[in-house]
């Protein structure tokens, strides 16, 4: 088989040039990227060959590929999965047992250093990785082949990036994120639970028509969608700046649609693009349908206490503490030190006096 | 950079009974840092508690918007603050040092601190006299404005550049790398605000100190840092 550019497949697929530059620009604009770019986008896809792309499962749920196959732009039913040359995976794909397995070992063979590893869901290395297995293998072994011969790793939603669930304390498998057990190969995190289909299909469209991974933070997730918080983006933004919150569960403020920051909302603390880009074809977002933000997308999220808390449950100090509590707590033992070191003080000095004017001062 | 560490009683005689020790800029800096200390602690508290719901049209108000202001205004001003307190350290008389140099390796200050700790126990009927800080007092306030104030500063400012957004100094030089260190920034919220405590009770404790020690111990406090001058009784 030889190598066919993307623009072919999708043409084999039925899909007309304009359905085609249509995708490109809305590519171009779900990137962040001025329209001039559209047709740079539809130039790489005419001319470069396809990417493979092998996309394994580990420790997960299949939330990711859930919200992947629902991308609305690009459609993800008969444009990405062709265009993503998503050569393996166990989920989508028709084939099985070894002869799924067999294609993993000729697109490594095929394309060495030159194909993108997916991974959803994450490795467990406690027992040796027993945990997981994957083709009557632990899916930690499979994981590390299949990255060896990799140009790039993306990792898929929260288990991938940070541990998730799986990993929540007191963590039994100790399931790991891709990077502390991965350390030689670019990774790209998109974390979320899931992560939203257009953030996906849209970080894997850039990556196979730039051939290049797209600009990381510190954390390593894309900076288009994860730069800005949910707060700052969030129409309900103005009823905070006012002080406007729901302070209960079907109150009036909750009817009239105002702030959740009181019940807990992680918003102002949360990376990711929901407030913009939004779900389900942008039809809304937790908020829009008024639940706060859990910040799924944040690492640790799992562990930190109550979804409806705005200030963080802390273990250390027992179930139901915060920072606040701990601290109000400090701060009045340091108040009634102060009370009665004063009254010993005054104790010691009224009676020291005594002494003194007895002995005739000191 | 010397540091006055142990009770300097020569010293105090050879100056007679009134010493200059707390210059004009730090005792400025005294009275506004505390004025911002108070402003951060109240505006902190309820930018995490806010308080119940205004009504009306939001956008005929601007509470919370108010009080996050004033807290980012107090912020400013301890962190500018700090920033002049530390270059008065090196232009400034050698007890403006004291606050960022803990004598640690001296073994007169190790002693006159666990004499200190004694006075506060109730264990010693005299306390010694001291130019500047006391050991205990000078420990207790290098770990809570020294330190924890860095802590906050750095704390804070990562905060406030993640509204800030990249491209505004705070971001580039706080939240970039502070979010990461601490995973995300809901930690670091939770360590802002459990630092914060440590400053109230620092704060509740100096107040009383200070004015405890004025009234009981062997040299002027809270006139000190007024015009300066620290008076010796007796």
């Amino acid at each position: 088989m030889s190598t066919e550019t993307f623009y072919e497949v999708m043409r084999r697929q039925g899909i007309s040039r304009r359905s085609f530059l249509k995708f490109c620009s809305l590519t171009a604009a779900s990137l962040g990227l001025a329209p001039t770019m559209a047709p740079q986008i539809a130039h790489a896809m005419e001319t470069k060959p396809r990417t493979p792309v092998i996309w394994l499962h580990g420790l997960e749920c299949t939330c990711c590929s859930e919200s992947f196959i629902r991308s609305a732009h690009p459609l993800a039913k008969d444009v990405v999965l062709s265009m993503l040359s998503l050569d393996y995976d166990d989920t989508l794909m028709a084939a099985a047992g070894h002869q799924a397995e067999a294609i993993i070992d000729e697109i490594k063979k095929k394309y060495k250093g030159n194909y993108i590893l997916a991974v959803e869901g994450n490795p467990p290395l406690n027992e040796d990785g027993m945990f997981c297995i994957h083709g009557g293998r632990p899916f930690v072994e499979v994981l590390k082949e299949t990255a060896a011969d990799a140009k790039a790793i993306i990792s898929w939603g929260a288990c991938a990036s940070w541990g998730c669930v799986q990993a929540a304390k007191p963590n039994p498998t100790r399931a790991t994120p891709v990077h502390k057990v991965i350390t030689d190969k670019p990774i790209i995190k998109v974390p979320g639970c899931p992560p939203i289909a257009e953030v996906m299909t849209a970080v894997v469209t850039y990556m196979l028509t730039f051939d290049r991974i797209p600009e990381l933070d510190r954390q390593g997730r894309p900076k288009m969608f994860y730069g800005q918080r949910i707060h700052d983006k969030c129409y309900r933004r103005p009823h905070f700046d006012a002080g406007q919150f729901v302070e209960e569960w079907d109150d009036e403020a909750a009817r009239k649609g105002y702030c959740l920051y009181k019940m807990g909302c992680k918003g102002p603390t949360t990376y990711n693009a929901c407030s913009t880009v939004r779900w389900n074809g942008g039809v809304s977002f937790p908020i829009q349908s008024g639940h706060g933000c859990i910040g799924c997308s944040e690492e640790g999220f799992w562990d930190k206490g109550g979804f409806y808390n705005r200030v963080t449950d802390i273990k250390q100090f027992g179930v139901e503490s915060n920072a606040d509590k701990v601290g109000g707590t400090i701060a009045g033992i340091a108040g009634a030190a102060v009370v009665a070191h004063a009254a010993v003080s005054a104790l010691t000095k009224a009676r020291g006096g005594k002494e003194d004017q007895n002995k005739g001062g000191k | 950079m010397s540091v006055t560490t142990q009770d300097d009683e020569s010293a105090i005689t050879a100056a007679g009974n009134s010493v200059y020790v707390y210059e004009a800029p730090v005792r400025a800096w005294h009275w506004i840092n505390a004025l911002s200390i108070v402003t951060l602690a109240i505006t902190g508290w309820f930018i995490a508690s806010p308080l119940p719901s205004v009504s009306g049209e939001a956008s005929e108000n601007f509470l919370m918007g108010y009080i996050r202001f004033t807290h980012f205004v107090a912020g400013y001003v301890f962190a500018i603050g700090l920033l002049v307190r530390l270059y008065w350290a090196f232009v400034g008389n050698h007890h403006a040092r004291q606050l960022f140099l803990l004598p640690v390796t001296d073994g007169n200050w190790w002693a006159g601190l666990l004499q200190e700790i004694r006075w506060y126990a109730f264990l010693e009927k005299y306390p010694k006299k001291y130019v500047g800080h006391n050991p205990l007092g000078h420990l207790f306030m290098y770990f809570a404005i020294t330190l924890s104030g860095t802590f906050l500063i750095v704390t804070g400012f990562a905060l406030y550049g993640e509204g800030a957004q990249e491209g505004h100094w705070s971001h580039w030089l706080f939240t970039s790398w502070v979010i990461p260190l601490f995973g995300q920034s809901q930690t670091v919220h939770t360590w802002h605000h459990l630092v914060a405590w440590g400053v109230v009770c620092f704060v509740i404790i100096h107040v009383y100190t200070a004015i405890r020690e004025d009234i009981m111990s062997r040299q002027t406090m809270i006139s000190a840092m007024i015009d300066g001058k620290r008076t010796f009784r007796e």
